[in-house]
């Protein structure tokens, strides 16, 4: 994808900064259409996988699930106390009171006992079937769409331009955390470490992990591969390595929306969108905006 | 840039009405276009065919579901769904240790069967150590003991237009203003033929309990637990799912899940 940039001189003398601002075409179609397919496809698997997970708010390790004995790692419900119904949460043995949010919620008056509250779940009742239907067809999307970005960034030089770390990007990672921490951000064409850490993490190890280990659950595909749940530790450690990266990407998610707040949303969105992006003026040094790839 | 910049409290109030909003509209906005027949639904269902052709494609007819050990047994076989028939009929024949209970075979069958317990255990039988996983999400290994239903097929001679096999249940899975429903699915022949497909009458080396599915269930070790229906009593060769409960395949397909549960 050819790198385009074009001088925008602003309109007012007041915004000294953008006088030399540039606005470059930074996102391809493709990055930009995969984008959105996948913002789509993961807000639905959110939520349906949570409703699913609803169905059996316990996570344990190993093939099977312990009835007679304990191999529960992690467990949502609710129980019957002095001062009422409370949700509670129990982490690897400890025990925490998360009533209103997961166990025990509902409007005031009108609780009842769901481990993900309605305000999170699709549907918003209780209802495993039709959250199946739903996880079911966007992981279809969602697969398809990393095929074909894969394919695209791979033929249009994104993955080798953008996203492969390079020894520049290890030496710069110190100023780089120091610049999130102060929300500082430097526009330009180019990722910085971080951002490739990020982008690269969910689309070269997260997203796959979330379908291998997707795929794990499934018995029919068992029969197909059936060594890949003795690689993830039995089919229970697979939904528990599920349920796992459904955080980190929820995590991914909140820092990524922090993060565009921050580096100013205008822009950013404008360049997930639009493809184009304004970057910062050249330094002091002069060095030219206009890159060939 | 100076624009777009904003301090760190304006910031974290943004990101905060940002987030709230979000988790907001995690609502009951699609609730109304989900119900079973409806457009949006119906098309999204188009997914479970998708992936029925894919993983059938994938993994053939005879692909093995994975076998255990007899290390992997730790508990008793888990039991779900109803695991005390209340129908005056079962009841009757569990009083009398099913020596009055026949499996019925019937529809689209050169020669209709109706064998008695002892005719299938004196068939030729599969004992497999297998994961059953439920729809639900969890998973327990058990050793079952049955014959291949592919046998009691080749028995009845199964005719050329039959598409699936339907088994019919004795438990009542549901009351409702019609009457009682009793527990009904169906599998492809393709499964029905499948060599770990058993019709199981003993459970971890002893007799099946009725909690289980006593005296004879189904496992059908490519799918998920509501496609091995428990306490059969008929098995109905069909060609389509037009004279099946609702018309979707199953007790749980009418009720919403999908017919193939093989994920």
């Amino acid at each position: 994808m050819e790198s385009v940039a074009r001088s925008q001189s602003t309109a007012g003398g007041d915004a000294t900064m953008q006088k030399d601002a540039t606005l470059i075409y930074r996102q391809s179609r493709w990055t930009r259409l995969t984008h959105w397919l996948w913002a789509i496809s993961l807000f639905f698997m959110l939520l349906s996988g949570l409703q699913i997970f609803n169905a059996r708010p316990q996570l344990y390790i190993g093939k099977q699930s312990g009835f007679e004995y304990n191999n529960t790692i992690l467990a949502i419900g609710a129980e019957n106390t002095d001062v009422g119904p409370r949700g509670y949460t129990e982490i690897l043995g400890h025990r925490f009171d998360t009533t209103g949010v997961l166990g025990w919620s509902g409007p005031a008056g009108n609780e009842t006992s769901r481990a993900f509250p309605s305000w999170a779940t699709i549907p918003s009742y209780y209802d495993l079937g039709t959250a199946r239907v739903i996880h079911f067809f966007f992981a279809w999307i969602l697969t398809t769409t990393l095929i074909v970005w894969l394919i695209a960034s791979l033929i249009n030089g994104h993955i080798r331009r953008d996203l492969a770390p390079r020894l520049n990007d290890l030496k710069r990672l110190p100023q780089d955390i120091a610049n999130h921490a102060r929300l500082k951000f430097h526009h330009t064409r180019e990722y910085n470490t971080l951002q490739k850490m990020a982008y690269g993490g969910v689309l070269f190890v997260l997203l796959p992990l979330m379908i291998i280990t997707g795929l794990a659950m499934s018995p029919s595909m068992n029969s197909v591969l059936p060594w890949l749940n003795e690689i993830l530790g039995g089919r229970q450690t697979a939904r528990t390595i599920h349920f796992t990266v459904m955080g980190l990407l929820v995590g991914f998610f909140l820092i990524h929306m922090l993060m565009i707040l921050a580096a100013g949303p205008i822009n950013e969105l404008r360049s997930i969108i639009t493809g184009w992006y304004r970057t910062d003026p050249p330094s002091h040094n002069d060095k030219p905006v206009e890159r060939s790839v | 840039m100076a624009k777009f910049q904003i301090n760190r409290r304006k910031f974290l109030t943004a990101a905060s009405l940002g987030a709230s909003g979000i988790m907001l509209s995690g609502c009951d906005a699609f609730d109304s276009q989900l119900s079973i027949g409806s457009g949006l639904r119906s098309f999204l269902e188009n997914a479970n065919g998708l992936t029925y052709r894919a993983q059938r494609l994938l993994a053939g007819r005879d692909a093995l579901a994975p076998e255990f050990t007899e290390a992997d047994i730790r508990q008793p076989q888990r039991p779900n769904g109803v695991t005390s028939p209340d129908d005056d009929t079962y009841k009757g024949l569990l009083a009398n240790n099913f020596a009055d209970w026949r499996l019925e075979v019937s529809g689209l069958v050169e020669k209709p069967l109706s064998l008695t317990r002892e005719q299938l255990q004196n068939m030729p039988s599969r004992t497999q150590i297998t994961r059953h996983d439920c729809v639900e999400g969890w998973s327990c290994i058990a050793k079952w003991t049955g014959t291949p239903l592919s046998l009691v097929l080749d028995q009845a001679v199964v005719k050329p237009q039959a598409r699936y096999v339907m088994f019919h249940c004795l438990d009542t899975i549901e009351q409702s203003l019609s009457g009682d429903i009793k527990y009904y699915g169906t599998i492809d022949l393709i499964d029905a033929r499948h060599p770990q497909t058993i019709l199981a009458y003993g459970l971890n080396g002893k007799p099946l309990p009725v909690e289980n599915g006593a005296p004879l269930r189904v496992r059908v070790e490519r799918q998920l637990g509501y496609k091995m229906p428990k306490y059969l009593y008929k098995i109905e060769l069909v060609d389509g799912f037009a004279n099946v409960g609702g018309g979707r395949g199953g007790y749980w397909e009418d009720n919403g899940y999908d017919w193939y549960g093989g994920i």
